[in-house]
Parts: C-alpha cells; structure tokens; sequence
C-alpha cells in the first residue's frame, strides 16, 4: 500500500513540478501584485488592500465580464450546433478509411499560429478583402464585415471549433450502433433514437467540449482585438491593456482573479451535470 | 396467422459475398424455431433481415400475412434480443423495460404496470430500480428478453442470447426460455451455433450452411435423420465415410468405404449399385458389446474422456472409428486392447454431398 502510494507520487512528480513552477507560483506572485498598488512609472508598490477587487467590481467592469460571458456562451452554443452533425458525420457516416484523414483536416488548422489565421481573417473580411471583391464582381453591394462583434464571434468561433468536434466525435464514435438498433427495435424513429439514446450517450462529450470552448473563450483578446479593431472591450482585452498599455498590473492581476473565480464558479453551478455526464 | 413469419425467396449480399442465398422458410404462430449454423453461415443475417435492420436484394419478409419487406425496423411488430444485449446504459431497469411503451406513448400508470409484470415474467421482480451495470450477465439478458417481451410482439427474435452466459447457467435459461416461450405463445426465431441449444428448445431446426438452409424439420428428426453432409457434421455425427455401393437390394446395400471397410447399409431408396455416397455413422450407435449386423474386429488407439461416458478412437484397418461408451462399461478397457465393434444397418446415413453455393 505504501509502496504504491510513492510509485503514484513518482508518476505524479513530472507534472506536480511543472505545474509548481509554471502555475502556482506566479498565481501566488500575481496575488500578491493584485494586492499592491500601481507606482507613477508602472511598478508595484507593495501592500495589503482589495481597493483593486472593488474596482474590478465596479459597473463598468462588471458590464465588460458579462458581455465576455455572453460572447463565451454564444461561441459554445455555436459551436456546439455546428461541431455536433460534424462530428457525426466524420465518426458515424464518413467511410471508415478516410476518417482519421478527416479529423486531421479538422486539426490542420493548429499548424498555423492563431495570430497568423486571425490576419488571414482580416484579409478576407476586410472593405477590400476577398469576400467584399466577390460580391462587387456580383454587383452586390459590399459588406460591413470586419471591425464589428460580427467579426469577433466568428473568429471565436473559427478558433474553437476543433476542440468542440473532437471531443464529440470521440464521444460519437464510442457510442455502440447496437444501442440505436434496439432503439430502433423497440420502436423509435430516427428522430427519438437520437434525442433518446444518441443525445443522452454523448453528454460526457458535449459537456468536455463546452467547458473547452467556454473556458478559452472567456478570457479570449486576440480575435476581439484584431477583428473586433478594439471597439468593444472583452475581459480579455482589458486585462490585457492593463499589462501592456496601462502599466497597471495590479488591476491586471486583480480582473485576472474575478475571471479565475468566475469560470470556478461556473464549474461549480455545473459540478452536478458534469459529473452526472462523466460517470455515463 | 397472427404471428406467422414467412420468407419468400431473399437474397442478401454484401459486396461480392452472398450472406443469405434464395432462403425460404415458413414459421407457424407460437412456434419456436431455431436458426442453426456455423459463424458466417447467414443466420444473423437472416435475422437481422426479419427485424428490418437490413434489406433483402431480392425476395419477400411477410408477418401475419402482412408483408413487411418496405418497413423500417421501427415500424414492424418485431422485436429483438440481441447478442450482447444492447441495454441503455443509461437507463435503470425499469427504465429499459419501459423505453418502447414510452416511445408508444402508453401512460405512465399502464407502463408501470406492465413493466412490473413483465420483471416478475422473467424473475426480476424488484430490480427495476438498478442500473444496468450493477447486475449480473445472466440478468441483463432477462432484462434484454423483458424488454421486448413487455410490447407483446408478435414475433421475437433472439440472436444467440445465451452466448455471454457460463455453461451452468446457460442450461437453466435455455429450459426457462423455452417455457417462457410456451407460455406467453409468441412465435420465437433463435439464432445459436450450438446443436446442443437448439436440440433442447426448438419446435424447429433449420440447419443453415454458406446461407442457404441445408435442412430444417423437428429436433429429433434432425438427430437421428440429418440428410447432408454438413447437417450430420455440424450435429455431431462423428464417423462420416466416402463410399461406393457394391450392390444393393430393395432391403440393404453393400457398400464399401475409401478406407476399406465393407459393411451392410438399410436401403433407404437412394443406393445404387455402383453409385458414390456419403455415409455417417453415430458414435453412441456402435456398440462393444453386442453383436449386431456390421462387426469388425478393431484396436482402441486413443480414448478421449469426456465425463459421464468415453469417446474411443478404434482402429480397423485403415479406418479409425469414433465409439461411445457410458463409463460403467467402458472403464473395463484401456489403449491398445483388442476389440469387436458391431452396429446395425440401420445405423447407417445415407447423406446428400450438397455443398451449396458450389
């Protein structure tokens, strides 16, 4: 029993000590900078106050998360419309020979860098861009597409829809075609086999790949910067501005925490149907 | 007619395999008949093509006289037990029971009813409340069975149920199972590889071979009768011979086997003078002891104990035999002794060398 215990603790270490290293101690540091207070020239002057949490709480702030909120729910619930008859079709009707060659094209997009798709992005949408070309060489008139929420949610979307598929599709894959047969069997239509059996067996999947999208998507700043051109501001762009233009960093640190208590409560509210999904 | 099943005429291929060869077959209401066959042999198929799960290539599935070959599987008045069960994880057992009376639209009142009815039918009375990965293989196939029982089809079919169960408790089902049958009077198609499963349940045995049905008739015609090759093989006929008819007479034949035994045959009609034949010969019809008809005078090369009674292996000539004895005599004998085997003439099968498809 002892011995097992350390052999666990010998496997564990790998990634005990990184996440040591890379993740609780700058949490701790940040902490403590969210503590402190902002110096004329952008350093931090330590001490002990929440005066940066009450001002992360104030009406403005607050209406900034909850559009960030918004935006992080309308992209999982997009992309969970989208990625579900995706990921069905690739694990259920797509030939099984090409599937892996499909899921592949489903993760060909990580080989570029985000930032160089979000540019890609502005290539197409933008006044002159590709798609408004089209449409003038139509006759139609162009499109108001980029620099707008529009643009935001579709980068968003763009970005997190793999990680929505996949996690579905392995759900999909597993599920046992004989379970639809005998819904079949006993008399179910399409229609009921699937909110009956197909829609219950892959909660675990829809559930992984939510909390995979929302979470990203709640302090996302990239898509909101380059393709939203920084007219709205989101969690993540505020934040962000404080590091990098304001030389704020303890607000910074300060509206880093409100978002890291957010998600955790939003875990938390969804503990039950979580877990309820893992244990099927 | 309510709860015939007919087959006219299907065919069903996959690719370049035929799975299911030109097969007809008539099932009468309340009749229980088993679909027996080596894997691969299309009995599955067969079933699967019943249920509505595939359709034919050609030919027709009719049920109480209705033909139901354009019918979805959700549509027909079928159901299925299944190999492995297919149980809703995610559903109690109650909660299995009730899925077709939900998606019939039945109210609760009755649904609970009949599902706590059909539990008790198949001895699971106070178990709906488990998940179904919380009981034992033998009960989920009595939930498997309960589930289609409870919407009183007018035909089951079940697809070698018994094969995830241990030996032990796969002889009790089968008697259990074949007095369920009697007694709710639905019209039963059972598909299993095992002869010995077959012979106890089924009303009817349809011997199916590379997707065609080689023979079908009662259990006990089967036995002592099988009529091919394949038949006798796959239901434990032991000593099969290639042989020739020296002659024959409205009586008997004379025949003579590859490997040089001559022995008396019943005339059945078939033997003709200089004709090839197949023969078969049980092992349990040849006896040490007595002496009747065919005798020959051998050596016990091998035995093979199998419990409650000894399979020898005799040697007579270039002919090795397979005899059964019950222990109580055959523990007098060991390897190597001299024997005499004898059997009747009746004791000979005469078998079609019909090997389908070829």
């Amino acid at each position: 029993m002892r011995h097992a215990r350390r052999h666990a603790l010998g496997l564990l270490l790998p990634s005990l000590g990184l996440l040591l290293v890379l993740f609780y101690l700058p949490q701790l540091l940040m902490l403590a900078v969210s503590l402190g207070r902002r110096t004329a020239y952008g350093g931090v002057e330590r001490s002990y106050s929440l005066a940066n949490y009450l001002r992360a709480l104030e009406p403005l702030y607050l209406a900034i998360l909850w559009r960030s909120v918004v935006l992080a729910a309308v992209t999982t619930l997009v992309c969970l419309l989208v990625a579900y008859p995706v990921a069905y079709w690739l694990a259920r009707r797509a030939p099984a020979r090409y599937r892996s060659a499909l899921l592949a094209l489903v993760i060909l997009p990580f080989w570029t860098s985000f930032l160089v798709r979000m540019y890609a992005w502005i290539v197409l949408l933008r006044s002159e861009g590709i798609v408004n070309l089209t449409l003038g060489a139509l006759g139609l008139p162009p499109l108001e597409l980029l620099y707008n929420d529009f643009a935001v949610l579709l980068g968003q979307l763009y970005g997190e829809l793999p990680f929505m598929i996949v996690p579905l599709y392995v759900s999909l894959e597993k599920l046992d075609p004989s379970l639809l047969e005998a819904a079949a069997d006993l008399g179910a239509d399409a229609r009921r086999r699937f909110a009956s059996v197909v829609l219950p067996q892959t909660l675990p999947g829809i559930a992984a790949g939510c909390v995979l999208v929302f979470i990203p998507s709640l302090g996302c700043y990239l898509a909101p910067d380059l393709l939203g051109g920084g007219k709205t501001a989101y969690v993540g762009n505020l934040i962000q501005a404080q590091f990098a233009v304001a030389r704020d960093m303890p607000f910074g640190a300060a509206l880093s925490f409100v978002l890291s208590l957010v998600v955790a409560a939003l875990l938390l509210l969804f503990r039950r149907p979580l877990a309820k999904a893992q244990a099927l | 007619m309510k709860g015939a099943l007919g087959i006219r005429g299907v065919t069903k291929r996959y690719g370049d395999t035929v799975a299911v060869r030109d097969v007809s077959l008539d099932v009468e209401p309340g009749q229980f008949l088993t679909l027996l066959g080596p894997s691969g042999c299309g009995k599955t198929t067969l079933l699967r093509l019943v249920a509505g799960f595939e359709a034919p290539d050609a030919g027709q599935v009719s049920l109480s006289g209705r033909d139901v070959t354009a019918l979805p599987a959700h549509k027909r008045p079928v159901n299925t037990v299944f190999q492995q069960y297919a149980l809703f994880p995610h559903r109690t057992v109650f909660g299995n029971v009730a899925f077709g009376l939900e998606v019939r639209g039945t109210p609760r009142p009755e649904i609970a009813r009949r599902v706590e009815a059909t539990l008790e039918l198949v001895r699971l009375a106070g178990l709906g409340a488990r998940r179904v990965d919380e009981i034992s293989g033998g009960q989920k196939q009595r939930v498997a069975l309960a589930r289609a029982l409870v919407l009183e089809p007018e035909l089951l079919l079940l697809d070698e149920p018994m094969a995830a169960l241990d030996p032990k408790l796969r002889q009790g089902m089968q008697v259990e199972l074949k007095n369920l049958q009697e007694r709710v009077g639905i019209t039963f198609v059972f598909v299993t590889h095992d002869q010995d499963e077959a012979l106890v349940m089924a009303d009817r045995i349809a011997v199916m071979n590379q997707g065609r049905i080689e023979q079908i008739g009662g259990p006990e015609e089967l036995y002592e009768r099988p009529r091919t090759r394949f038949a006798a093989d796959f239901l434990g006929v032991a000593n099969l011979f290639e042989a020739r008819v020296e002659s024959a007479t409205d009586a008997v034949a004379r025949v003579r086997t590859e490997s040089g035994l001559a022995f008396d045959a019943q005339q059945d009609g078939g033997y003709r003078k200089g004709a090839r034949v197949w023969l078969g010969l049980r092992s349990e019809r040849i006896s040490l002891v007595e002496r009747s008809g065919n005798a020959f005078e051998g050596t016990i090369d091998d035995e093979i104990f199998l419990g409650d009674w000894t399979d020898w292996r005799v040697r007579v000539g270039a002919a090795v035999l397979s005899v059964g004895e019950g222990n109580v005599l055959a523990r007098a004998r060991r390897r190597g002794d001299r024997v005499t085997l004898s059997f009747p003439p009746d004791a000979v099968l005469r078998l079609e060398d019909g090997e389908p498809g070829a």
